[in-house]
């Protein structure tokens, strides 16, 4: 098997060392490795962590082929680092049964760009009102542990109660999308002083937070884990500290997004700011960066959400909600996170790589950068500054929201397993 | 608008949010209103200004008042006019804006006046670089309506200063009372918008669900309470209320909406002589006012849509009619003012 010798690496921020890779793991880490028979690659100056996880990805395929499919979507991942994607359930059919993750799952293991790990659907077809089932997505080829109705609330009691009960025989979680749908029925963006000018619906904070008081409640009630996608207010931080203080088997995540932009943005009335759950406001921002910073969120995941042109390209209210992430969340949580001094690399791995594998419970990810575990890895070069191209993105798709936004940091270098799926930023 | 100042640097040159326009631009618009309305005096109501221009009126939404209004205006300056409404069009065959945009640019016209129930769509059209001609918002969503609050304004100021005495001045000092759905209201929008770049006293009177979140922000006074404010309003303006809104709990009923918040000749009584009743239209008569108030001679109503066209026109030949005169006939003399004052003779000074 081949050897690559990673040279002069600061391994999650720390000092200097170099990484030998043999085959699929990592072979030795320390200074002055032999570099006889490997391919070197220089990483002076840069930062390497475990390769990324990320718990919420929408891949598109099957069904929405024209905005991403699973090897554009990994190729995408690769550029941003990740070596796993958790792919979302929302396709055309619907992934409420073995035969759709499965597909997907093995759409992933063809592409090879990184890891995908289907989620199941809660309930058939995401209409909130038969569970799906759940156990022969477990029991499939596929190995679902974590479902989700992303894009819609699983806003029934007692089908979350269900779920959340039922999932326990296979150690899964039920990520939920927290929208109260009745106080967010015609809802366009954040709920407050700049929707009330602007003239469009409004999704208020109180939406997700009276869904998130409930869930936590019902997880202790019944012993189960329930994780909260894309959290998005101050108020919700506040609920599920409280929860975790109770020692709660609660875990969240929070989108690179939520962490830099604000709903001030929306006076453009330029659809890519458009976003389920919205953009809130500065207030919310700041809380969530903190939150993230003390632990109270557990993990970072992009919500990619990949949309045609012509999607975005129309008035306001008829755009599309979503944004993609893959290829520039790390980048956003260096500027967010890191340069604020809020999170250190270690920190960005643990909230990025190490959390996010262990709430999927996906072995072989998410693991310390030593000898003898997986080289699943990811290579930054944190002093590279430069304003955002979505014409170099792999993505099928351009909805981004940063397009001609300077942001810190680059990927240079994935590897999958001790193979180069990105090698000096060109994907392998 | 008219590269003021203040106004939003992308929309410079169009006519998107009342919000944009400076006390000067107002100023300025509401004058040359004046001077269009004198041309509705003339044996032939119409201006060469805009000779070999077009206009498209892109109407997504129905509203015949509105783009008759736009209409009229148009052909009073001798623009070519094409009206393009949203049914049986491309439109409801699936087209995008865009390249229903493209489509009517591309038969050349140099003014859009878009009318759309998307929030934001005439600014989206402004500024996407989707076409180049100037974009006149004739009513977005609920977000702005601004040729309607520069006809309210137009209207305030002719009965409240006069019509030659108010030339060059805004409103300072007005109490402005609206009353209704200010959720839903873009009329509300721009004319608190407008009404506040002009000087004017605001206050906004609903129940507190059709109030929008933090409403207590606007440059305006809120109150909930109709019978308490009348008293120190020199126009209250109602808004229209949909009767459906009930069916989403804004309020209860039809008739304990009307008891608390509609205008009846009892409350009309309360407000000072000189005060106007105003509404942008279309009434609901029973709702919101009672058939004796709309037709009392305090209402402005029917004067509000005559005076449409005259804003209209000021707003066109402005964007559109580069530095050509509007009018040629010299400033009216004293006694032309004397005269034209007299139709408004007994309203037109606050006392």
């Amino acid at each position: 098997m081949s050897k690559i010798l990673i040279r002069g690496a600061k391994v999650l921020g720390g000092e200097a060392q170099d990484v030998l890779i043999d085959g699929e793991t990592i072979a030795a880490v320390g200074t002055g490795l032999d570099a006889s028979g490997a391919q070197v690659v220089e990483a002076d100056g840069k930062v390497l962590l475990p390769g990324l996880v990320d718990l919420h990805t929408h891949l598109r395929e099957p069904g929405r082929e024209d905005s991403e499919t699973v090897l554009t979507g990994t190729k995408a991942a690769a550029r941003g680092g990740w070596t796993a994607v958790h792919a979302m359930a929302n396709t055309f059919p619907v992934a409420d049964t073995a035969g759709v993750v499965e597909q997907v799952w093995r759409l992933g293991k063809e592409s090879g760009y990184c890891d995908v790990q289907p989620i199941g659907a809660v309930t058939v077809g995401l209409e909130g009102k038969q569970l799906a089932e759940l156990g022969a997505m477990h029991d499939s080829a596929a190995g679902v542990r974590v479902f989700s109705d992303d894009g819609k609330c699983v806003d029934d009691a007692v089908i979350m109660r269900r779920a959340l009960e039922y999932v326990k025989a296979f150690d899964g979680v039920v990520a939920q999308h927290a929208q109260e749908p009745r106080l967010t029925e015609g809802a366009q963006m954040n709920e407050g002083l700049v929707s009330a000018e602007l003239g469009l619906g409004g999704w208020p904070a109180v939406a997700e937070e009276s869904i998130i008081a409930r869930d936590v409640l019902l997880a202790a009630h019944v012993d189960s884990r329930v994780h909260i996608c894309h959290l998005s207010t101050a108020g919700s931080v506040e609920i599920v500290r409280w929860a975790k203080s109770k020692g709660w088997n609660v875990t969240a995540e929070v989108t690179p997004h939520h962490l830099l932009l604000t709903d001030e943005l929306v006076r453009s009335y330029n659809p890519v700011y458009k976003v389920n759950p919205p953009l809130r406001t500065e207030a919310d921002v700041l809380a969530l960066r903190e939150a993230l910073a003390d632990g109270t969120i557990d993990i970072v995941a992009t919500d990619h959400a990949p949309h045609p042109r012509e999607d975005k390209d129309c008035e306001w209210a008829a755009a599309a909600m979503g944004m993609v992430g893959l290829e520039t969340a790390l980048s956003v949580v260096q500027a967010t996170m890191v340069e604020t001094g809020l999170l250190d690399w270690a920190g960005v791995a643990d909230r990025m790589s190490l959390a996010p594998a262990r709430i999927g419970r996906l072995a072989g990810h998410g693991r310390p950068v030593s000898a003898g575990e997986p080289a699943n890895l990811t290579l930054v070069d944190p002093a590279y500054r430069g304003a955002v191209d979505p014409a170099g993105f792999a993505s099928r798709s351009r909805n981004t929201p940063y397009e001609g936004r300077e942001l810190p940091g680059r990927v240079t270098h994935t590897f999958l397993r001790g193979r180069a799926t990105l090698m000096d930023g060109n994907l392998a | 608008m008219l590269s003021s100042p203040g106004g939003h640097p992308q929309t410079t040159g169009h006519l998107i949010s009342a919000a944009d326009l400076s006390r000067d631009d107002a100023v300025l618009i509401l004058d040359t209103a004046e001077e269009m309305a004198r041309v509705a005096d003339r044996p032939i109501k119409k201006l060469p200004t805009l000779r070999g221009r077009t206009v498209v009126n892109l109407f997504f939404e129905d509203s015949t008042r509105t783009r008759i209004s736009f209409e009229a205006a148009e052909k009073r300056l001798s623009a070519d006019v094409i009206n393009f409404t949203a049914k049986g069009s491309s439109v409801s065959k699936g087209e995008s804006l865009k390249d229903t945009a493209q489509t009517l640019e591309a038969m050349g016209v140099d003014a859009v006046v878009i009318r759309h129930s998307a929030s934001g769509a005439p600014f989206r059209l402004a500024t996407s670089g989707w076409i180049d001609a100037a974009v006149i918002n004739a009513g977005d969503g609920t977000h702005q309506h601004p040729t309607q609050a520069l006809l309210d304004a137009f209207t305030m100021r002719r009965r409240l200063l006069g019509r030659d005495a108010g030339l060059g001045r805004d409103l300072a000092g007005r109490r402005i009372t609206l009353v209704g759905d200010v959720l839903h209201s873009r009329v509300a929008r721009s004319n608190v918008d407008l009404l506040h770049t002009l000087g004017a006293d605001v206050t906004l009177v609903a129940p507190p669900t059709l109030l929008p979140v933090g409403v207590e922000t606007w440059p305006c006074e809120v109150s909930y309470d109709l019978d308490r404010v009348l008293s120190k309003s020199d126009a209250v303006m109602m808004l229209r209320v949909q009767r459906e809104r009930m069916n989403a709990a804004f309020f209860p009923t039809e008739r304990e909406y009307s008891r608390r918040y509609g205008l009846d000749g009892d409350r009309m009584a309360k407000m000072p002589g000189h005060a106007l009743v105003m509404h942008p239209g279309p009434m609901v008569r029973g709702m919101e006012i009672t058939a004796d108030v709309a037709d009392s001679e305090r209402c402005t109503a029917v004067e509000q849509v005559a005076n449409g066209v005259s804003i209209r026109m000021a707003v066109l030949y402005l964007l559109l009619g580069g530095n050509e005169p509007a009018v040629t006939h010299t400033r009216p003399t004293a006694a032309e003012t004397g005269r034209a004052g007299t139709a408004y003779a007994e309203d037109s000074e606050e006392k």
